[in-house]
């Protein structure tokens, strides 16, 4: 049944509501923006994934070991469950690049001459695969290459266990391995200090020593395999030959950072979408009581005439969609057009052959429906009220408003306020109710202002906490070998070094009841000065008791706290197994860390005085020259430097961030405009009549604007500390929901953050302020006095 | 020239047949009796109208008639039809195919004009005439496109009624459509029931403050503290034209 005529009131219903509906269906469109821009990428990225994996082999089981002769190959591929395997040489080398003058981190992996591996393949993007017998032929990762400019036919130099030796590029090639390239135990890439390249086994074993053997073995695994198992299997075979333990895909570092980030970005599509919707959700629940409660007598005459309770019902709902489709439309848009410029900065991080960002017809469906959703549920009993009002009822007037003098004018103060002051107050105290929502509407606004900018505030004190308040060292020397203290004492002589720690790292499994996990421990000097740990709020840690202080995390992983015994397996040297207490659990920012005392290490090792690396403090103006010596000493392994740290930091997640930030203070904007501009439309409809009648009566524009301006900035007032304080509580929220073994951010709101979102909001209700007083000035006197109140 | 008309025979078949009709309002702690037991007969074609003071329940016997109220005891009869057994769907359906409404503050829809404000109920209707039919029938056939913000009250009210006669209905219930109204005004928008009631034989019932108007009718019932105080049949009906007040 066509109801032209029923069609007509609602397009011009919505028309004449236009301001306020564009104002929610934009709060919606930021909602499903957040929504779509969330559950594309995350579908884009599992897409992604899940085809570069199969495609190329990703392995379901690593292991690195010292070196185990080839043979042994044999013995793991009898292992149950193991579908393919595929056993290399991995080394890390010192490169020396020419536009760099500190040293970088090469590790070279081997790979078949004869044909491209099966497991972890390449994708080859540019050149070609080595081709036999030719030395010093090279495949570099990409990563790598583009910050240097490398292409193939340029030659990088690399100190070749303690030769020099000359890398020639002959391709550029991505690895699922490599998806988030990280040096091994940082958690932040650096593509300009660390490459992967792949070079021919026949050429990179001997110059390791490693003809006949491997240290590093891949597996695939058989569909239903227990990988639990496996892995107790193969550690049980490599245990003699210097494993450092097997671990699955979940514990891979690449891809432990992309499934992170999918879990985030899970996260965020219910979070962010959920604030927003349920404030459009609200909004809508406001203006359409509110339409409502006006079109009661047209309501009762529909009825008169015939029209079903169902049928006055669906057209208000039909408005109601309308509004939640025209957001979920201009919320699709904005969100696929948001969501190809994260995928744009994912490749940036994220090595893919290929990340094209897709939008999934069903995530549209879902975003549309998940709109729809959100305004029927608003309007839900805004619409029942008007589906199920009785006509004969309707069709009396509404009894008029019940005023009772204020609590001012019972304690005879109503001297000491204006007229004008008093009518507010008693609007006010007449209908609380009302009062109250618009209240909180405002003070959502406020609160989601908070939360969209939080962010930056949290990250830029875990920058400071972490890089100048706890490590003030300007290096990380790692060594080859772990070799005599003495050497870092010699450290103190190279140019510019000022002062030198001394640290000790082993890899390690951590075992307490039925949880186990690989951790390196860092063993420090107590009382260090440079690298030093803190949590997250600053606390140092003091290291007086010779047990283990573990990350929070971990410890929750482990089940483990204070006092507890744990059981520590060194994977290296004599690979001692003892038992040692928890000594402090630590609330720190990243990661699952493990530390120790320098000297309790060392007493369970076994050994005097051995270390595997150094902090440095070295004067800004001579690090060229000490990375020169650095780079050519044979012991050292590799070269952190703090200040790269912080710039991967800052270009990554910093970066990120910001973009996040803008988006999100975008669309806390317009959902404080949003709530603001109805909550001061709706004053003026609800009191159009009145006001009307005081400017017949004689009242300026001024007084009448005045009345409801202040009735405004009372809600706005009252508003802002309360929304403020659902702005801290919402953000810990958000933290929770990233919280994961990465990262953990803490909770941190600066007075700007408060401040910035307290001022937005008061230019909403300046600007909406304008707009009504306008609207004033255009008050209609005699028409409103025409119509029926 | 006053040409009086003679008043209708009761006719044979009556539309409504209302019997014991009470209807009871709660007011918070207070009980008001709207209604304490009319019985009432409306026949095909008749006009009636009903007078009464204020708060005597002339609405609600109108509203209980049009299906728009239910009673809270007695039984009102629509042809073969028991009214009172309907449920809310089927007083729907009941309104829609045979009750014209007009109201006292016309309950135009703002955001309509005078042709779609028409147009709303015969969207709906079985056998509805054209709106622009119905609205030449009311004299207003220049201005089906003007909103009801650019009419009169009186022309928003001949609106009223050609929304209410546009769908051919069995019955006309009007509640004070003169209310609001000067004289001549009130005198064009009578005109315009009276000629629905003789055209198409539409039972028409009309509450108004004011006696004059009783003069129109065949039938003339006075409501008091809701009940039936008196009723008289007119020997003779005056046209609309010829009333003066
Ligand atoms: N919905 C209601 N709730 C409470 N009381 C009601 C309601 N509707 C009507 N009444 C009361 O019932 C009585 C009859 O009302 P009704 O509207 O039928 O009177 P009326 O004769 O039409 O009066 P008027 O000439 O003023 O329109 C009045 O006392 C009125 O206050
Ligand atoms: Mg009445």
């Amino acid at each position: 049944m066509i109801l032209a005529a029923l069609h007509r009131k609602l397009t011009r219903d919505l028309w004449s509501m236009k301001g306020q509906a564009l104002a929610i269906a934009l709060v919606m469109a930021s909602g499903i923006a957040t929504f779509i821009l969330s559950a594309a990428t995350m579908a884009s990225l599992q897409q992604t994934m899940d085809t570069y994996y199969d495609r190329h082999g990703f392995a379901d089981v690593f292991a690195q070991l010292k070196r185990a002769p080839n043979r042994l190959a044999q013995r793991i591929a009898e292992i149950p469950g193991v579908a393919q395997l595929d056993t290399r040489v991995v080394v890390n080398v010192n490169l020396d690049v020419e536009d760099l003058a500190e040293p970088a981190l090469g590790r070279i992996i081997s790979v078949p001459e004869s044909h491209e591996p099966w497991i972890n393949g390449l994708y080859l993007r540019e050149g070609r695969y080595i081709e036999p017998n030719r030395r010093g032929e090279v495949l570099v990762s990409e990563a790598f290459a583009k910050v240097h400019g490398l292409v193939p036919g340029d030659t990088v130099r690399a100190v070749i266990n303690g030769r020099r030796d000359v890398l020639r590029i002959v391709g550029i090639a991505l690895s699922p391995e490599y998806v988030y390239q990280i040096r091994p135990g940082d958690i932040l890439p650096d593509d300009k200090r660390f490459g992967v390249f792949w070079m021919s086994e026949r050429e990179l074993a001997p110059a390791f020593d490693m003809e006949g053997a491997f240290n590093d073995v891949s597996l695939i695994l058989e569909p239903g395999a227990s990988e639990a198992e496996v892995i107790r299997r193969l550690d049980a075979l490599l245990d003699p030959y210097g494993g450092l333990g097997a671990y699955g895909r979940a514990d891979h570092p690449s891809h432990q950072f992309v499934s992170n980030e999918l879990r985030e970005l899970r996260g965020m599509a219910v979070i962010a979408p959920l604030i927003f919707l349920l404030v459009a959700a609200f909004l809508l629940n406001v203006v359409f009581t509110r339409l409502i409660s006006t079109q009661r007598e047209q309501i009762a005459a529909l009825k008169a005439f015939g029209y079903s309770n169902w049928q006055v019902g669906w057209h208000y709902m039909q408005m109601v969609l309308v509004i939640a489709i025209v957001g979920a439309i201009i919320g699709t848009g904005l969100g696929t057009w948001m969501g190809r410029g994260l995928a744009v900065m994912y490749t940036r991080f994220f090595h893919f052959p290929i990340l094209a960002f897709s939008l999934p017809p069903r995530v549209v469906v879902t975003a549309i429906g998940i709109s729809m959703g959100a305004g029927s549920i608003g309007t839900l009993t805004a619409v029942r009220r008007a589906a199920i009002l009785p006509p004969a009822q309707a069709m009396r007037p509404e009894p008029p408003a019940n005023f009772k003098p204020t609590i001012l004018e019972r304690l005879g103060l109503q001297r000491l306020v204006s007229p004008a002051a008093r009518t507010i107050l008693r609007e006010l105290e007449r209908r609380p109710l009302k009062a109250a929502i618009s209240c909180f509407g405002i003070a959502m606004a406020a609160a989601v202002l908070v939360v969209g900018s939080f962010m930056k505030d949290s990250v830029d004190y875990v920058l400071d906490l972490q890089f100048r308040r706890a490590q003030r060292e300007t290096m990380t020397v790692t060594l080859n070998e772990p070799i005599s203290g003495r050497a870092v004492r010699e450290m103190l002589h190279l140019p510019g070094v000022l002062s030198a720690e001394a640290f000790r790292s082993v890899p390690a499994r951590l075992r307490h009841g039925h949880s186990t996990r690989r951790v390196g421990v860092t063993a420090i000097e107590p009382g260090a000065q440079l690298f030093r740990v803190m949590d997250i709020h600053g606390g140092l840690v003091e290291f007086d008791r010779g047990g283990l202080y573990l990350s929070t995390k971990l410890g929750d992983i482990l089940g483990a706290g204070p006092g507890d015994l744990v059981t520590l397996e060194v994977l290296e040297s004599e690979r001692p197994v003892v038992q040692l207490p928890v000594s402090g659990l630590i609330d720190d920012f990243s990661g699952l860390s493990a530390y120790m005392r320098l000297d309790a290490l060392h007493r369970l090792m076994g050994e005097q005085d051995r270390v595997s690396g150094a902090y440095l403090a070295a004067d800004d103006a001579r690090t060229d020259r000490l990375y020169t010596e650095l780079k050519n000493m044979p012991a050292v392994a590799g070269v952190a430097l703090k200040k790269a740290t912080v710039e991967s930091f800052n270009k990554v997640i910093a970066e990120n961030l910001m973009r996040m930030r803008a988006a999100n203070v975008i669309f806390a904007v317009i959902i404080a405009f949003g709530v603001v501009y109805n909550s001061a439309r709706i004053s003026l409809a609800e009191r159009s009549r009145e006001l009307a009648t005081l400017r017949v009566i004689g009242f300026t524009r001024a007084e009448v604007a005045s009345i409801l301006m202040g009735e405004l900035a009372v809600l706005t007032l009252i508003a802002i500390p309360l929304g403020l304080a659902l702005g801290y509580t919402l953000s810990a929220a958000v933290i929770a929901s990233v919280d994961s073994e990465l990262f953990r951010i803490p909770i941190v709101v600066n007075r700007t953050t408060y401040g910035f979102a307290a001022l937005v909001v008061i230019l909403a209700a300046v600007v909406s302020g304008l707009v009504v007083i306008r609207r004033i000035a255009h008050l209609d006197l005699i028409e409103v006095l025409k119509t029926r109140g | 020239m006053p040409a009086p008309v003679a008043s209708s025979p009761p006719a044979t078949a009556a539309v409504f047949q209302a019997r014991g009709l009470t209807k009871t309002y709660h007011v918070g702690e207070i009980d008001i009796q709207a209604l304490r037991g009319v019985d009432l007969d409306l026949f095909e074609g008749e006009f009636i109208v009903l007078l009464g003071p204020s708060g005597s329940g002339k609405s609600t016997l109108l509203n209980i008639l049009g299906g728009l109220d239910v009673p809270t005891a007695g039984t009102v009869r629509y042809k073969d039809h028991n009214l009172t057994e309907y449920d809310e769907a089927a007083l729907t359906r009941y309104r829609r195919d045979h009750v014209g409404f007009v109201f006292q503050f016309y309950n135009l829809i703002p955001s309509l004009t005078a042709r779609e404000n028409v147009a709303l109920v015969t969207d709906i209707a079985r056998d509805p005439m054209p709106p622009a039919e119905a609205l030449r029938l009311v004299g207003l056939g220049e201005r089906l496109d003007h909103f009801p913000s650019q009419l009169s009250g009186g022309e928003q009210q001949r609106v009223a009624i050609a929304r209410a006669v546009a769908k051919r209905p069995q019955v006309l219930l009007c509640d004070e459509p003169t209310g609001a109204l000067d004289v001549h005004t009130g005198i064009v928008v009578l005109e315009a029931i009276e000629k629905v009631n003789r055209e198409l034989g539409t039972a028409t019932a009309v509450i108004t403050h004011n006696a004059v108007i009783a003069k129109m009718a065949d039938r003339v019932i006075a409501l008091s503290d809701g009940r039936i105080a008196t009723e008289h049949r007119n020997d003779t009906k005056t046209a609309a034209r010829e009333l003066e007040w």
